[in-house]
């Protein structure tokens, strides 16, 4: 309805255009932007920085002899001489084994797909399948296969191998190896995907060149394809590396609730203990920014050798 | 069967190697699909059965579990209030990003980069960090033990990666048509509505699908906020119905089979959509 009215302008508005090119491409009032940004930045202010600002405050809080609170580093000191947070540390550590572990074998998988043989379509889907299982589903359908008269004790006894069967979430030795093998399970379909699609955009000259050079499977990808795979391989490692700190307990929860003991114990499920089973949210928060300050430390370093290779190509 | 191969397989891998690769990933595929198959076949038997074989499908399969489950678990319920949980979660979470993301992409202010920036690394913290300032929050606005509390922490938990995703689609389309309408007179919202949206129908849905995926399958908030037996979602809901009922194997894969399928229906719909919000992030 005003369309009429307002083409007339439009010869007026180009000419404009033509003088200021850059600035109105798309004209708007100054202050349209900050109101566009608006719903989100009130959703980000309540979900992230409100509980960030909170964090420490709250880590920093102790109560006083006198009655009321005071401010100081009892929590962070308990926290440091606390065996389960020691213990907790420790766990998420031995989970990071599982990031090389879980990068060779999506490496593998997806140089196997690379070749498109018949069916891969099939073998990518399925490979990708758990996925997009719930953690809690996963975690839940895991409690029975390593159960004592689960598949894998049975499957053990069948061929011979008795003496290797075990109680794979209740032996203290083993209970962290298992959650790791669940972990492996569910995040490979995501490497293997994500590996196979920056795969597909390799041009595949070179590697014809090394093929009719003689060079053999393995070279082949060892010394064309990997090192054009760099910067996708260093992004899954990076995420992984991340989920192993701080995506692990749901779990954590659904298959051993930390034990035995405090065998399985991590710092998520730490935290959330500390919070709501013992009533501690002082020191849950006081573990929750030490958790942040490393998780942003790694992001950093991550940051800093990335610019500094981009640095050397140029 | 492996006589037949396509010609780049052909120049390079010897027979061997094709044998040996089709080994190694129907071996691979095997692992990764017994759990799933597991679950379907458990679900459908009685507990006699279950325990003569894991291996076998049902010789007599029973509806008995489901029935079971549904009586017993309140799973229904649980399933609505996901349902709800995440249709409000990724509706408003997109509406908001759409907006956000526009500005960010089409828009020259002063902090643009340091804000786009500043929102893209947020999508690093874990969840866990947030928890209790978020608990202790909702307490006190009484939120706790109603949906509202996690659908207003769900949104401002994937705003993130929604507007990383759709200020980078954004930025690639061509603004000389929206210019054309701006000079029409279309308002800049009027722009966005009608020229931008329905030509962004790729990264809205990649978008949707991969928070949908993150809302329905998320754990730790809702359990935490949700402690009722009402308010419970249904992931949340089947740790709990696990705990109850552990030594029935057939009706707690039953439950576990049942928060699976919405899941497994919107892979099937939306499968190239999760992949490429997945392999987005690494352009980074």
């Amino acid at each position: 309805m005003t369309r009429a009215s307002t083409s007339e302008k439009g010869p007026a508005a180009r000419d404009q255009g033509r003088e200021r090119p850059k600035k109105s491409r798309l004209r708007h009032a100054p202050w349209t932007p900050y109101l566009y940004l608006l719903p989100a930045a009130a959703f980000i202010v309540l979900a992230f920085i409100y509980p960030l600002v909170e964090i420490v405050r709250t880590s920093l809080q102790v109560p006083a002899v006198t009655g009321g609170t005071t401010f100081g580093f009892t929590n962070y000191k308990f926290m440091l001489t606390d065996p389960a947070f020691r213990q907790a540390v420790l766990h998420n550590l031995i989970l990071l084994l599982s990031v090389p572990i879980m990068t060779a074998l999506a490496l593998l998988f997806s140089l196997l797909l690379w070749e498109q043989m018949r069916g891969w379509k099939w073998y990518r889907a399925f490979i990708f399948t758990p996925y997009i299982l719930a953690i809690p589903v996963v975690g839940i359908t895991f409690i029975y296969l390593y159960s004592a008269d689960g598949i894998v004790n049975t499957a053990l006894e069948a061929s011979g191998l008795g003496f290797l069967t075990r109680d794979w979430l209740g032996d203290p030795k083993l209970v962290l190896p298992s959650i790791m093998s669940v972990i492996i399970y569910r995040e490979l379909g995501f490497g293997t995907v994500l590996f196979l699609a920056r795969m597909m955009s390799i041009p595949t000259d070179q590697l014809d060149a090394a093929k009719t050079e003689g060079a053999n499977w393995f070279q082949v990808h060892r010394y064309v394809t990997i090192p054009q795979m760099r910067s996708v391989i260093e992004f899954f490692v990076v995420v992984e590396i991340i989920t192993m700190f701080s995506w692990v307990f749901a779990y954590v929860y659904t298959m051993t609730k930390g034990g035995p003991g405090f065998s399985s114990i991590i710092l998520e499920f730490y935290i959330w203990q500390n919070a709501f089973e013992f009533q501690a949210p002082g020191i849950a928060s006081a573990v929750a920014v030490v958790l942040m300050v490393a998780i942003s430390g790694l992001i950093f370093l991550q940051v800093r050798v990335r610019s500094d290779e981009s640095g050397d190509d140029a | 069967m492996a006589t037949t191969r396509s010609s780049r397989e052909s120049k390079g891998t010897p027979k061997l190697g094709a044998i040996l690769s089709h080994a190694v990933l129907i071996a691979i595929s095997i692992v990764a699909l017994y759990p799933i198959y597991y679950m379907v076949i458990t679900a459908f038997k009685n507990r006699k059965e279950y325990l003569s074989s894991q291996f076998l499908p049902p010789l007599h399969p029973t509806l008995q579990n489901l029935r079971e489950a549904i009586a017993q678990g309140e799973l229904l319920h649980w399933m609505l209030n996901s349902v709800i949980v995440t249709a409000v979660s990724v509706l408003v979470a997109t509406a908001a990003a759409v907006l956000a993301a526009y500005a960010l992409a089409r828009m020259r202010f002063p902090g643009r980069d340091a804000i786009l920036s500043g929102i893209v690394s947020l999508m690093v913290v874990p969840p866990v960090v947030l928890l209790v300032p978020l608990f202790l929050l909702m307490v006190q606005v009484r939120l706790i033990n109603t949906l509202p509390s996690v659908i207003v922490v769900y949104v401002g938990l994937t705003i993130p990666l929604s507007v990383y995703l759709l200020t980078n689609f954004f930025r690639a389309l061509p603004y000389e048509i929206e210019e054309a309408a701006r000079i029409d007179g279309c308002s800049p919202l009027g722009v966005l509505w009608r020229i931008v949206l329905p030509l962004s129908a790729p990264a809205l849905l990649t978008s949707i699908v991969v928070n949908a995926f993150w809302v329905w399958n998320e754990l730790l908030i809702a359990l935490v906020f949700l402690q009722s037996n009402e308010s419970r979602t249904l992931v949340a809901g089947l740790t709990l119905f696990q705990g109850q009922f552990k030594v029935d194997e057939p009706l707690v894969m039953t439950g576990a089979l049942i928060a699976t399928i919405p899941m497994l229906l919107l892979y099937l719909f939306g499968a190239r959509f999760f992949i490429r919000g997945l392999v987005a992030g690494s352009g980074k």
